[in-house]
C-alpha cells in the first residue's frame, strides 16, 4: 500500500453549550469524539454517516479551519499543531478543501479568475505572478470549463459548473490531499455523474488523495478505495470498499446499507430491510457505552456500559475495523461486478461525455 | 374513543365523498396541461402540454431533474399555483370526470384535503409553528367534517398513533419544533391523509431526510396507500425510491413528459435517451467497477428552449430532424409512451 500521507489521531471536537443569563457553559456538543484513521497517497477515503454525525466537523479539523479540542492531525510525519514556519506553510498548501454548496461557497462579487487564483495570494511562491492568469485558464480547462470565461461571476454558472470552479480552486496549489465535503450532494443526477467523473480523472492525473465526505452511500462506494462509517461523532466501521459494503460487521453499517434504495424494481421486496426504530440521539448527550445501543437490535448489557473500540474484527474474508462488542458479518448487498460490462452503444463513454460537456459549457443563465 | 364518536366521524366522511365517484377506477386525467409564468424576463413555459392519468390504488412516480416541472405539475393539480405570475393557458385536469380547472373556486377549495391532498418536501415550513400539531390536525376535522372539539382531538390522536408518533396522546399539544425531522414528516402525512383523500401527492417527501428515516417514511406511505386504496403521485428525482414503490413512471424533461411506462419495463428497457441517460449516470450501491455515463451539458433554460426536441443539445442520438421537429409523446409499445424520433434505436440498444 502507498505511504500514509495524512493521519488523524484520536481527534475530538466539542462545542460548548451555553445557557442562562450568564451564558455559562452547561454542556458540550460532542461533534467529533475520538476519530482516528490514515489516508494513503493517491487514495480516496470515503466518510459516510447521517446528518449531524460529525462528517463536516471532521473535514474542518483536517483542514485546521478549527482547532481540535484534543487529538492530532499529522501530514507526512509533520504534526499540524506544532508545525511552524516553512513546515506549516507546506501543510497548508498541501491540504485543500471543496465544499458542498456550490451556491454559497463562492464569493458572488469575485470573478471566476479571482476565485481560482485567490490561493496564490496566500502562497505566491507556487506560481509567479506573471504566469497566474495562464495557470488559472489551464485549471478552467482541466475541470471542463471554458478558459475564456475567466472574467465571469459565479451566478453566471450552473450548480455543476460552480462545483467545478470550487474544485479548480481546490487544486490550484497542487495539493496532495483534497478534503471534499458533500461535493456532489446539491447536484442533479446527470450533473453529479459529470463531477464524479471529473474528480476521478483529476485524481489519476494529479495523484491526489481524497477524503470524500458524503451521505450518499452509492456515490461513496463508487469513488472510494476505503470507507469509514460515522455515528454520533465516532467511527463505527472502517475498511476497504469491499469489506464495508460486502462484509459489514457493525449493525449500524448493516442497517444503513439496507435502507439505501437500489434503482432496480426487480429487487423490490427481495432485499433485506433492517428498519431502525427512533432517531439519532443528540450529540450533546450521546448514550453511554456503545452510542448505537439505543437503536441496536443486538444490544446486550455490556453495550450499555462499555464503549466498544474500533478494532480488527473477523469478516470471513480476513478482518477489518469495527466498533461493536458483537461484530459479525451480515450480508446486505448482493454486489455485481460490472467492471467488464461495456456501456451500451446509445450512451456516450464517460470521456466522450466529458468532452461534450466541454463543448457546451455556456450556462443557462447567460445572456 | 367511544364507538359513537367513531361512527359519527365515519358517517360524515362517507357523506363528504359522495359527490365524486371514479369511473372504471379512473381518478385523475390530466390533459394537455400548460403552465406559464409571466416574469420580468419574459414568459417561462414551465409546463408544455402534459397528459397523464392515475387510477385508484395506483402509484405513479413523476421523475425528473431540478426545474423540469414536477412541482409545478403537482401544484396545478392541487390548485395552489400563485396566479399571477402563473397562468394555465390550456389544458384540463379531470378529477372523477369533473374538470377542476373549470370549477368555481369555492367548490374546488372543498376538494383540497378530502379528495386530493399533498405532502411537501419541507415539513417544518408547511406546519404552522405557532399551533400545537394535534390542534392543527383536529382543525381539519372541525372545518371539513364539522366535528366538535373533543371528537376532533380524538381523531387527531388516532391519526398520530397511526403514523407511529410515540406517546401520541401526551404529545398532541406539542409544537412542530418539538419533533424531529422524521416525526414532523409523519405529522405532515397524518394531516394529508386525515380526510381520507382519494389522491395523495407527495412532492419529494423524503429528500430532506436521512436514509434510515427515509426508509421508515416510505414504508409508512406505502402501507397507508394500500390500506386506503389511495392513488399516489410520488414526485422525486431519486430513481432508487421510485424503483421500490412505483407502479408506473412518468419522466419529465423541460416541462414535458418524455416517457411513461410501467416501472419494470421503463427501468429494464427505457424508450427515451434521457431516461436511459439518467439510469446510466447513477452510481449503484450493488455494483462494483461501474462506469458512470454522465449526460453531457445542462437542462435548457425555459426562456430559451431549443427548437425541435428540447433534449437534442445533450442527446447522443440527435440528428438534423431532432433540431427541427419536436417529437410528440406517442405509444411506442402497448401501454408505453415516449417522445423521441428514434425511440426504436433506444429500445433495441
Ligand atoms: N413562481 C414562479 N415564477 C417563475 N418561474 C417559476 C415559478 N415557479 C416555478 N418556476 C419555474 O418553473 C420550472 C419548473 O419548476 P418546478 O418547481 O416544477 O421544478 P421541479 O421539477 O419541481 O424541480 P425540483 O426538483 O428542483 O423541485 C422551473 O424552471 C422554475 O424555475
Ligand atoms: N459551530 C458549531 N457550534 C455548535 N455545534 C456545532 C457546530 N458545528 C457543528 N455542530 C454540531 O455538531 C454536530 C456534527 O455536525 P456536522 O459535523 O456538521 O455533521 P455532518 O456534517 O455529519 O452532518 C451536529 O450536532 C451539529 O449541530
Ligand atoms: S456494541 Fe452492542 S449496541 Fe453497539 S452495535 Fe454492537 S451489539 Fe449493538
Ligand atoms: S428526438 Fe432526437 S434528440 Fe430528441 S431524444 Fe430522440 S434522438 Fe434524442
Ligand atoms: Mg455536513
Ligand atoms: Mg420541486
Amino acid at each position: 500500500m502507498p505511504e500514509v500521507i495524512l493521519s488523524a489521531h484520536d481527534l475530538v471536537k466539542h462545542y460548548p453549550i451555553r445557557s442562562g443569563v450568564l451564558r455559562r457553559v452547561t454542556g458540550a456538543v460532542k461533534a467529533v469524539d475520538g476519530v482516528s484513521f490514515e489516508l494513503h497517497e493517491g487514495e480516496t477515503l470515503g466518510i459516510v454517516g447521517e446528518s449531524g454525525c460529525g462528517k463536516s466537523t471532521l473535514g474542518r479539523l483536517l483542514m485546521r479551519l478549527e482547532e481540535p479540542t484534543s487529538g492530532r492531525v499529522v501530514f507526512q510525519g509533520e504534526d499540524w499543531s506544532s508545525a511552524s514556519g516553512a513546515a506549516l506553510r507546506k501543510i497548508r498548501r498541501n491540504i485543500q478543501i471543496v465544499f458542498q454548496d456550490p451556491y454559497t461557497s463562492l464569493n458572488p462579487r469575485m470573478t471566476v479568475g479571482d476565485i481560482i487564483g485567490e490561493p496564490y495570494e496566500i502562497h505566491p511562491d507556487v506560481v509567479p505572478e506573471s504566469k497566474r492568469r495562464a495557470r488559472v485558464q489551464e485549471l478552467l480547462d482541466l475541470v471542463g470549463l471554458n478558459p475564456e470565461h475567466i472574467h465571469r461571476y459565479p451566478h453566471q454558472f450552473s450548480g455543476g459548473q460552480r462545483q467545478r470552479i470550487g474544485i479548480a480552486r481546490g487544486i490550484a496549489l497542487n495539493p496532495k490531499v483534497l478534503i471534499c465535503d458533500e461535493p456532489v450532494s446539491a447536484l442533479d443526477v446527470s450533473v453529479q455523474a459529470q463531477v464524479v467523473n471529473l474528480m476521478e480523472k483529476l485524481q489519476s492525473e494529479l495523484g491526489l488523495a481524497y477524503v470524500f465526505i458524503a451521505h450518499d452511500l452509492s456515490v461513496v462506494r463508487h469513488i472510494s478505495d476505503r470507507v469509514g462509517v460515522m455515528y454520533l461523532g465516532r467511527m463505527a466501521e472502517l475498511g476497504t470498499e469491499d469489506e464495508v459494503y460486502d462484509h459489514p460487521t457493525h449493525p449500524y453499517t448493516q442497517a444503513l446499507l439496507s435502507a439505501v434504495p437500489v434503482p432496480d424494481p426487480t429487487l423490490r421486496g427481495k432485499r433485506e430491510q433492517i428498519v431502525l426504530v427512533g432517531d439519532v440521539p443528540s450529540p450533546a448527550n450521546p448514550p453511554k457505552g456503545c452510542r448505537f445501543h439505543t437503536r441496536c437490535w443486538k444490544v446486550q448489557d455490556i453495550c450499555r456500559t462499555e464503549e466498544p473500540q474500533l478494532i480488527m474484527q473477523p469478516d470471513t474474508i480476513g478482518a477489518h475495523r469495527s466498533a461493536c462488542h458483537f461484530a459479525e458479518v451480515r450480508k446486505i448487498v448482493e454486489t455485481v461486478d460490472v467492471s467488464n460490462v461495456p456501456l451500451s452503444s446509445v450512451v456516450l463513454s464517460a470521456d466522450a461525455a466529458e468532452a461534450a460537456a466541454h463543448d457546451h459549457p455556456s450556462a443557462p443563465t447567460l445572456p | 374513543m367511544t364507538t359513537t364518536t367513531q361512527s359519527r366521524a365515519d358517517a360524515k366522511a362517507a357523506a363528504a365523498h359522495a359527490a365524486y365517484q371514479p369511473v372504471d377506477g379512473r381518478l385523475l386525467d390530466v390533459e394537455n396541461l400548460h403552465v406559464h409564468f409571466h416574469t420580468s424576463d419574459g414568459v417561462a413555459k414551465a409546463i408544455n402540454g402534459v397528459s397523464f392519468h392515475l387510477d385508484q390504488g395506483e402509484s405513479l412516480a413523476i421523475l425528473g431533474e431540478s426545474g423540469s416541472g414536477k412541482s409545478v405539475t403537482a401544484q396545478a393539480i392541487m390548485g395552489i399555483l400563485d396566479v399571477p405570475p402563473a397562468k394555465i393557458p390550456e389544458g384540463h385536469i379531470r378529477y372523477c370526470g369533473q374538470d377542476l380547472l373549470a370549477m368555481p373556486e369555492e367548490q374546488r377549495r372543498k376538494t383540497r384535503g378530502p379528495e386530493i391532498s399533498m405532502i411537501f418536501q419541507d415539513a417544518l415550513s408547511s406546519l404552522n409553528p405557532v399551533f400545537p400539531v394535534g390542534w392543527q390536525i383536529a382543525e381539519m376535522f372541525r372545518e371539513h367534517r364539522g366535528l366538535n372539539k373533543s371528537d376532533a382531538l380524538a381523531q387527531a390522536v388516532r391519526l398520530m398513533e397511526r403514523v407511529s408518533i410515540p406517546g401520541a396522546k401526551a404529545r398532541v399539544k406539542a409544537y412542530p419544533h418539538q419533533f424531529s425531522g422524521g416525526m414532523r414528516q409523519r405529522i405532515m402525512i397524518a394531516m394529508a391523509i386525515a380526510l381520507d383523500p382519494a389522491i395523495l401527492i407527495a412532492d419529494e417527501p423524503t429528500t430532506a431526510l436521512d436514509v434510515t428515516v427515509q426508509a421508515q417514511i416510505m414504508s409508512l406511505l406505502q402501507e397507508l396507500q394500500q390500506e386506503r386504496k389511495m392513488g399516489l403521485i410520488l414526485i422525486t428525482h431519486d430513481l432508487g425510491v421510485v424503483a421500490d414503490v412505483a407502479d408506473r413512471i412518468a419522466v419529465m424533461y423541460a416541462g414535458r413528459l418524455i416517457e411513461t411506462a410501467d416501472v419494470y419495463t421503463g427501468y429494464a428497457n427505457p424508450a427515451h435517451p434521457y431516461t436511459k441517460g439518467l439510469l446510466d449516470s447513477l452510481p449503484r450501491l450493488d455494483q462494483k467497477g461501474q462506469t458512470l455515463a454522465a449526460i453531457p451539458g445542462l437542462p435548457p433554460n425555459l426562456l430559451k428552449m431549443p427548437p425541435g426536441c428540447a433534449f437534442h443539445p445533450r442527446c447522443p442520438l440527435a440528428r438534423e430532424r431532432c433540431r427541427e421537429e419536436r417529437p410528440e409523446l406517442v405509444e411506442v409499445r402497448p401501454g408505453r409512451f415516449a417522445a423521441c424520433h428514434y425511440t426504436e434505436e433506444v429500445l433495441h440498444a
